[in-house]
């Protein structure tokens, strides 16, 4: 189905967009309502809760330009260093601008 | 895991709420600029700023806001688009799931509003507090509601003052996210099951991103990593 964007159009599409982000939002606690919570549910939820960060950041740090992997490298190596989150941040945002300024 | 009183992990309090607000200002102040790069995108695409200021307050998801933006023209094919923000925002469904133990105790209301301004980081880092035994919920609210009110104002400076800035890439900008992230992975509580279990859901992440469709990468990564911690259970003390 297409929708003209023109008119009223690009309201509909933004509400359609703002209604499924809220369904995700909503699900996965109304989901859980009606799981068990026991020892293994626990066990899978402390997993998964590290592993979303991880899969989210697989692919940039693999497939990401100079610019990204360095940030990364860098963010990380503060964070084991100061453990300190907005050094690592600052450290990571600098290491990528200075990289790409340079076109290094 | 420090034994604490359960209910003390579960408050929410205005304290909490403004402490988690505060505490989000910093972080809040690169999601500014993160804002600005997409009203300016959004402009640049055709997008009224009414319909951008309106998309980044009821979506508020930045990823899926950009995806949009490249679907856009004088036609919009619904469905696709719909899926592509499903895709792309499934992840908050994990992040509702292993928010819920500590959101159970909450009236629905309540439970359901937090949830309003889940996303990325501030959900890590009140997982981070649960993780070392404080409460979390406030930060959540607290520093969800910083960060909605940043990427509102983001999004208008950047529908109005957005050639102030005309490469935000350059600027290393969209690395904000991904640097805040990593660092509550690194900062996490970290064990050899815990990094094998990474390892695992990082290498199902990247198949997924290569041979899969396009954006179920994160789903899968997070639900292999997930099973295997359910197999593979934490021994208790």
């Amino acid at each position: 189905m297409m929708l003209e964007t023109a008119g009223s159009g690009a309201l509909i599409v933004v509400l359609v967009m703002a209604v499924v982000t809220l369904a995700t939002r909503w699900g996965g606690v109304f989901v859980m309502s009606f799981v068990p919570i026991n020892l293994r549910t626990q066990n899978f939820i402390s997993a998964m809760s590290g592993s979303v960060l991880v899969a989210l950041l697989a692919p940039l740090a693999l497939e990401g330009d100079n610019g990204a992997r360095l940030a990364l490298l860098s963010t990380a190596i503060v964070m084991l260093l100061v453990k300190k989150p907005l050094a690592a941040i600052a450290a990571g945002i600098l290491v990528a601008a200075l990289v790409r300024q340079t076109g290094f | 895991m420090p034994v604490h009183d359960e209910k003390q992990l579960q408050a929410l309090t205005a304290a909490l709420t403004w402490d988690g607000f505060r505490q989000f200002l910093p972080i809040s102040a690169f999601v500014v600029l993160f804002g600005l790069a997409f009203g300016l995108a959004a402009t640049q695409t055709g997008l009224s700023s009414e319909t951008s200021l309106v998309m980044s307050a009821l979506v508020f998801a930045g990823a899926s806001q950009f995806a949009a933006l490249d679907m856009w023209g004088t036609h919009i094919p619904l469905v696709p688009l719909a899926l592509t923000v499903f895709a792309i925002n499934a992840r908050h469904l994990l992040m509702g799931a292993t928010l819920y133990p500590w959101l159970s105790s909450l009236p629905p209301a309540k439970r359901y509003g937090v949830m309003l301004v889940a996303s990325d980081a501030n959900w890590a880092m009140s997982m981070q507090a649960f993780g070392a035994g404080k409460p979390g919920l406030g930060l959540l609210l607290g520093g969800g509601l910083a960060l909605w009110l940043a990427w509102l104002l983001g999004t208008w400076l950047g529908i109005y003052f957005g050639s102030a800035i005309d490469d935000p890439v350059g600027f290393g900008l969209d690395m904000v996210m991904g640097c805040f992230l990593l660092a509550m992975v690194v900062g996490g509580q970290k064990n050899l099951r815990i990094l094998i279990i990474w390892a695992v859901a990082a290498s199902a992440s990247l198949l997924a991103y290569w041979y899969l469709p396009s954006n179920s990468h994160v789903v899968v990564g997070a639900l292999v990593g997930g099973a295997l911690g359910a197999l593979w259970m934490e021994k208790k003390a």
